[in-house]
């Protein structure tokens, strides 16, 4: 099968924009293509993620608005992919996928979302829409209540009193604010402390307000390619050498929430495609929707053993300067998150760290990266692994 | 042609007539409640219709402090464990939302449902929530 790179990458700035998903969409892809050195004519298909586009500006079947806005061609299919929070990540997959067969040579990927203008009441119901819409929706359910249920099974399952498991938590929101202030395109650029997060209001019990990620408005895109073809118009392409997707049913079905499966499954098979294991990866972008989702997520990725992330977050082990950074960027909680567009945009903080251009948050050294997204109530999860190649 | 062994219409004419109904396979025992087009556990369609005894216990739960449209927290979402096996999500009711604390973990209840008419500006059709009360 051929090697597969990511030649370039665009993406807006994250928070609240008055441009609409297209203008957001068409900044970060004329970026990725300027970086790419590849004409939008010459794109061979384009896959993109969009999550509530209907409800925030009355638009579906976006995908093809989109190819024309940059002035892709008639011959080049344009899709758009639902996968809740994940759908950016399984665009890029996809996009991988077709290069890899040698269907296509050289595609984009990304996803745009504009959050903001449904306001929260609307925006709360329509997040909801990711649960099981006979036999979860009218509970009330949220996604940030999946995840306090998530927390409560944590501390109980590991007997960690919830305070301390509290505290960890906090101090996720804590790295992932002090990474985003050196982020110039992160939603949030503000430090907060372990107080700003235990004094906020409740949630979902036991999350508070800056437990959870805020709604933003952002795009980007990334340039796939056939390595052979195209590796040379650029002068550090990075490889995609593995990536995984895995499903999973209702929440009720998956009963220990504290393992995911569909993570589980898609991690094991992005790292075995890639021939490496989690002691390999220098750098993560995972998926931090709410700290508890950085605390499970961290154990599920095999990076600590079940039941240590929390004591390895207080030691400092993911910081920037830790032993494993994790979400250098700011992550969803501090970077935003776009739903749409958030894979493509941990996808994004990858390659620039692994090309060495993330200035004051770059990490040491990184040559193997991980991107990990969860999409709805862990019903999916999408894995990358990237190196330099 | 297959037949979907127990609808969403039938599952919530059950729950108003005070039974909580659900599927057993007849290939390996598994119960399967809300029900699926084949075993949870083995994929078999050989599914038999059957019915729980509505006991339980809680294995985790959250409180809703801000709710979708339509719904006024604060409330109890709750996982429990029935007895049989399989696990449901519905609201914890008669206890204090406000004031829930991790003393509700594995708390034994009992399950009852509430239907929930749908509202003029909503598609879709009326919904149904399983409701528990702690014993």
């Amino acid at each position: 099968m051929r090697d597969v790179v990511i030649l370039g990458v665009g993406m807006t700035k994250f928070g609240i924009s008055n441009l609409s998903q297209k203008e957001m969409f068409a900044e970060a892809a004329l970026d990725a293509l300027q970086e790419s050195q590849v004409k939008a004519g010459d794109l061979q298909a384009l896959f993109v993620g969009n999550v509530l586009g209907d409800f925030e500006e009355g638009q579906i079947n976006i995908a093809p608005f989109l190819a024309a806005e940059i002035g892709m061609r008639p011959e080049a299919p344009a899709t758009r992919f639902e996968c809740a929070c994940a759908s950016a990540t399984v665009a890029v997959r996809h996009a991988v996928l077709m290069v890899r067969s040698g269907e296509c040579d050289v595609v984009m990927a990304g996803g745009t979302e504009r959050t903001a203008i449904m306001g929260t009441p609307l925006a709360t119901k329509t997040f909801a829409m990711g649960s099981h819409s006979e036999y979860e929706r009218f509970s009330g359910i949220t996604f940030p209540g999946v995840f306090g249920m998530v927390a409560h099974q944590y501390a109980a399952k590991y007997g960690i009193p919830l305070e301390s498991l509290k505290h960890a938590m906090a101090g996720v929101a804590v790295k992932n604010h002090k990474n985003g202030v050196l982020n110039p395109l992160a939603h949030f650029r503000k430090e907060i402390s372990i107080d700003t997060v235990l004094q906020s209001p409740m949630i979902a019990d036991p999350l508070q307000l800056f437990d959870c990620c805020p709604f933003s408005d952002g795009a980007a895109a990334i340039v796939i390619a056939d390595a052979e073809r195209y590796k040379d118009r650029v002068e550090k392409p990075i490889l995609v050498a593995g990536t995984g997707q895995g499903s999973a049913g209702p929440v009720y079905r998956q009963k220990d929430l504290t393992r995911m499966a569909a993570r589980e499954a898609s991690a094991k098979r992005a790292y075995e495609e890639a021939g490496v294991g989690p002691s390999d990866i220098d750098v993560i972008e995972l998926h931090d929707c709410f700290t508890i989702a950085e605390v499970v997520a961290l154990e599920m990725l095999g990076i600590f053993d079940f039941g240590a992330a929390p004591e390895a977050i207080e030691r400092g082990d993911t910081a920037l300067d830790g032993k494993i950074p994790v979400n250098p960027s700011g992550g969803l909680k501090a970077k935003g998150h776009p739903i749409g567009a958030t894979g493509a945009a941990q996808t994004y903080e990858i390659v620039k760290q692994l090309r060495g251009e993330c200035g004051d948050r770059q990490v040491k050294d990184a040559e193997v990266g991980l991107v990990d997204t969860l999409g709805g109530d862990f019903s999916t999860v999408c894995t990358l692994v990237l190196r330099r190649y | 042609m297959g037949s979907y062994p127990l609808t969403f219409h039938e599952f919530k004419q059950g729950l108003a007539e005070g039974e909580l109904p659900g599927l057993k396979c007849e290939e390996c025992g598994e119960g399967i409640v809300p029900p699926s087009a084949v075993c949870t556990a083995c994929g078999s369609t050989r599914l038999s219709r059957t019915s729980f005894a509505g006991k339980g216990s809680i294995r985790t739960f959250t409180v809703i402090r801000v709710g979708p449209e339509g719904f006024t927290p604060p409330y109890i979402v709750a996982l429990v464990e029935l007895d049989e096996g399989p696990w449901v999500l519905g609201n914890l009711v008669g206890v204090d939302a406000a004031s829930a604390g991790m003393d509700l973990m594995n708390k034994k209840v009992i399950v009852g449902s509430k239907v929930l008419p749908l509202k003029p500006s909503e598609s879709g059709v009326e919904g149904v929530v399983l409701t528990f009360e702690l014993t």
